[in-house]
C-alpha cells in the first residue's frame, strides 16, 4: 500500500509528538488559590515545553494532611508557611531537604531567606526558602470606624455587631499581644502558654457579643466588608488590598501591636518524582518580571530585593497606604509551632465557639 | 448439572458488584479507621494501643454536649420535613391528576440539580443583612432598619429542611401511591371524620415510607457539613465540623477517627430507639417501601 504524503506526514506527526508526551514531566504544585496564575503556568510551559504544569490549591492544613496520607507522594513542590515546616516535618516525615545551589538565592531578601532557613533547619538540612510573604492584622473602613488601631478595638463596644474574625490562630496570637504578653516567647514554656491562651479565650468569649459573626474564608468577609455589614474585621492583608481597589476607604491597618508576618515557602515533597522541574519553577517565578505577575494575583509580596517595586501599581498604593516603615520594623512573624501547642489553641478555639457569649 | 452451574455463575456474577462495593468502599475503609482510632499518640512518630480518644471525648463536655445538640437538631429537622413533607407527598399521590403529578415530582426534583453549596449560597443571598429579604421588607415600610436573618440556629434549620425535604417526599409519594382510594373511601363510609382516617387508615398504610424517609433525612442531616457551616453563626456548633477540625486543623487523625465513629454509633443508637418506641422494624418499612 502506498501512502500519500500528507497522510504519512500526518502519521509521522502524530508519532512525533506521541513520543514527545511520554518524555514529558509533570510538575505537580500545592500551592495557595491565587499562587500560580493561568498566565506564569502558560509562559512557564512555553519556556519549557517538555514540562506539564498540574495546579492543586490548598491551604496550609489541607497541604500538610494531603501530604501526611500519602507519605509526601502525590506532589513535586509544595508552599507551607515558614511556621508550618519544622513540626510538621519531625511529626510527619513529610519533605525533603532542599539543594540550595540549584536556586538563585542572591535575588532574595537576605533578611527574610535567612529567617526562613533559621526556622526549617533541621539537623543541618534546609528545608525551604522563601517565597510570597504578608501579614495578618486588621482592616477598617476609614470612614465608619476612622480610629481603629489594635486587635481589642475588635472588642469595642462602639462597634457592636459590626466586626468580625476567623477563629484560628491568628487572632489567639494577635489578642494575646494586644494583652501585653508576647506568645511566641512562650512557646518555650507550655504552662505559660497554655496561662496566656486561658486568658485570651476568656476575652475572646467576653468579645462574642461584640462580634456579627465569624468568617471563614476571604469571600465572606469580602462580601461582609464591602456590603458594610460590618466596619472592621481581621484579615489578611492581600484581602484588604483587594477590598481597597474597590473602595478605598477600607484599608490595611496594621496593629499598634505589630501585624503578624507569615511567609510562605517553596518546600519539597518527600516523595515528589521531578525536583529538577521544581527548582525550574522556583527559579523561573524568581525572576523580576515574572514577581510583578505572580503578586498582582496573590496581593502579596514576593521574597525578593526590590519586592516593593515589583509590585503592580495599584497594589503599590494600597501597600503604601497601610505600612509605614516603623510598621515593618515592627512586624512579629509567627514562630515555629512547637508539637502540641497546635492541639492547645484547638482545644482554646472549641471552647470559644462552644461559648454562648451572646 | 450443567444448567445449575450456569445458574449459580450468574448468581455470583450479579452478587459480585455489590459484595465489592461493600468490601472495598465500605467495610476496608471503616476497619482502618477503627484501627486509627484506637491509636494514642504519646510522642512524635510514636503510637499506642489505646481507647485514650474515646475517653478524651468522654471527659470533654464541649463534644458531647456539640454532639447532643447536632442530634436533636437532626431531629427537629426530621420533625419539620416530615410535617412539611406529608401534605405535599399526599397531595402529589392521591389529589394531583396523573399529568400534574409527574410535573409536581419534577419540581421537587429540580432543586437537587443544583449543589448543596450553590443553594447555601443562595439562602445567604437572601438572607443577609444587605439581602434580597431585608431589603424588600425595608422598601415595603415593614421594617426600620436592616435585619440579620442569617447566622443563627433557625436559618440551619431551614436551610437543612430545605436540603432534604426532597428524600421525605420520595419515598412518602412511592408508599401512597400504592394505596387504594377505596381504602380512604370506606372509612368515610364507615362514619369517620377527616382526622380518624388521616390517623387509622392513610398513616399506618404510609407508614413504612415514614419510617424510611425519617431515616435517610435524619442521617443526612447529622451528618451533613456545609450547610450548617455556611449558615450558622458564631454559636452554631456542629459535630462534623469537630471531626473536621480534629483531621485538619489540628492534625489529630486518631481523635478524628474516634469522632467519627461516636456519630455513626450514636445516629445508629437514635434510629434504634426510634424504631422501638414507634413499634417499627427495619423488615417491615425500609425494606417495604
Amino acid at each position: 500500500m502506498r501512502l500519500n504524503p500528507t497522510v504519512a506526514a500526518l502519521l509521522a506527526a502524530t508519532m512525533l509528538t506521541g513520543a514527545g508526551s511520554a518524555q514529558a514531566e509533570t510538575l505537580r504544585l500545592l500551592t495557595w488559590g491565587s499562587y500560580a496564575p493561568e498566565e506564569l503556568v502558560q509562559k512557564f510551559e512555553k519556556e519549557y515545553p517538555d514540562i506539564d504544569v498540574e495546579v492543586t490549591f490548598s491551604n496550609n492544613e489541607e497541604m500538610i494532611a494531603k501530604l501526611r496520607a500519602t507519605g509526601g507522594a502525590g506532589f513535586d513542590l509544595a508552599q507551607p508557611s515558614h511556621d508550618r515546616i519544622y513540626a510538621a516535618q519531625l511529626e510527619y516525615d513529610i519533605y525533603k531537604p532542599m539543594d540550595l545551589s540549584k536556586i538563585d538565592t542572591s535575588v532574595m531578601e537576605p533578611s527574610l531567606l535567612e529567617g526562613v532557613k533559621a526556622n526549617t533547619t533541621i539537623e543541618g538540612e534546609v528545608y525551604s526558602v522563601p517565597h510570597q510573604w504578608g501579614t495578618s492584622g486588621l482592616m477598617a473602613n476609614k470612614e465608619m470606624a476612622p480610629d481603629f488601631k489594635g486587635w481589642g478595638d475588635l472588642c469595642d463596644p462602639k462597634y457592636k455587631g459590626k466586626t468580625s474574625m476567623r477563629l484560628k490562630r491568628t487572632i489567639l496570637l494577635g489578642t494575646a499581644f494586644a494583652m501585653g504578653e508576647d506568645p511566641f516567647a512562650a512557646y518555650a514554656d507550655l504552662d505559660k502558654y497554655q496561662e496566656i491562651l486561658d486568658k485570651v479565650a476568656d476575652k475572646l468569649i467576653e468579645c462574642k457579643g461584640n462580634i456579627k459573626a465569624y468568617w471563614k474564608g476571604g469571600d465572606d468577609l469580602s462580601a461582609m466588608m464591602l456590603s458594610g455589614e460590618i466596619v472592621a474585621s481581621e484579615t489578611w492583608d492581600s484581602t484588604a488590598y483587594k477590598l481597597f481597589g474597590q473602595n478605598e476607604n477600607i484599608v490595611f491597618v496594621p496593629p499598634e501591636t505589630g501585624a503578624l508576618a507569615w511567609i510562605d515557602t517553596f518546600t519539597l515533597p518527600r516523595k515528589g518524582k521531578a525536583d529538577d522541574a521544581a527548582y525550574k519553577w522556583i527559579n523561573f517565578v524568581l525572576r523580576p518580571e515574572n514577581v510583578t505577575i505572580m503578586s498582582s494575583s496573590t496581593g502579596s509580596m514576593a521574597s525578593v530585593k526590590g519586592a516593593k517595586d515589583l509590585l503592580p501599581p495599584e497594589k503599590k498604593v494600597a501597600v503604601s497606604a497601610a505600612f509605614t516603615d516603623a510598621d515593618i520594623s515592627n512586624l512579629k512573624f509567627f514562630a515555629n509551632i512547637p508539637p502540641g501547642v497546635e492541639d492547645m489553641e484547638g482545644k482554646t478555639l472549641e471552647k470559644i465557639k462552644a461559648a454562648t457569649g451572646g | 448439572m450443567q444448567q445449575k452451574d450456569i445458574k449459580r455463575l450468574t448468581m455470583l456474577l450479579l452478587f459480585a458488584p455489590f459484595a465489592l462495593w461493600i468490601l472495598l468502599l465500605i467495610l476496608l475503609p471503616h476497619i482502618g479507621m477503627v484501627i486509627l482510632s484506637l491509636r494514642e499518640k504519646v510522642a512524635p512518630r510514636v503510637y499506642e494501643f489505646g481507647f485514650g480518644n474515646y475517653i478524651d471525648f468522654a471527659m470533654e463536655p464541649i463534644y458531647w454536649n456539640t454532639l447532643l445538640r447536632t442530634g436533636s437538631m437532626a431531629l427537629l429537622v426530621t420533625a419539620l420535613a416530615l410535617l412539611i413533607g406529608f401534605p405535599i407527598a399526599y397531595y402529589i399521590a392521591k389529589v394531583a391528576g396523573f399529568r400534574t403529578r409527574g410535573a409536581l415530582f419534577l419540581l421537587c426534583l429540580i432543586p437537587l440539580w443544583v449543589s448543596d453549596l450553590i443553594r447555601a449560597f443562595g439562602w445567604i443571598l437572601l438572607l443577609r443583612e444587605t439581602g434580597v429579604i431585608s431589603t424588600f421588607l425595608q422598601w415595603s415600610g415593614a421594617i426600620d432598619g436592616p435585619i440579620e436573618f442569617l447566622y443563627n440556629d433557625a436559618t440551619v434549620v431551614v436551610g437543612l429542611v430545605y436540603t432534604v425535604i426532597l428524600f421525605m417526599i420520595v419515598p412518602l409519594v412511592s408508599t401512597l401511591d400504592g394505596m387504594d382510594n377505596s381504602m380512604i373511601e370506606a372509612g368515610y363510609n364507615l362514619g369517620g371524620n377527616g382526622f380518624t382516617v388521616l390517623r387509622r387508615i392513610i398513616v399506618p398504610y404510609a407508614m413504612p415510607g415514614i419510617v424510611s424517609g425519617c431515616i435517610v433525612v435524619f442521617m443526612l442531616t447529622a451528618g451533613s457539613y456545609l450547610t450548617p457551616i455556611l449558615l450558622g453563626g458564631k454559636n452554631s456548633s456542629w459535630f462534623t465540623e469537630q471531626i473536621y477540625d480534629q483531621f485538619i486543623t489540628r492534625f489529630n487523625w486518631e481523635s478524628g477517627a474516634a469522632f467519627g465513629f461516636l456519630l455513626l454509633a450514636f445516629t445508629s443508637l437514635v434510629i434504634w430507639l426510634g424504631l422501638k418506641l414507634s413499634g417499627q422494624t427495619l423488615a417491615n418499612t425500609v425494606a417495604k417501601s
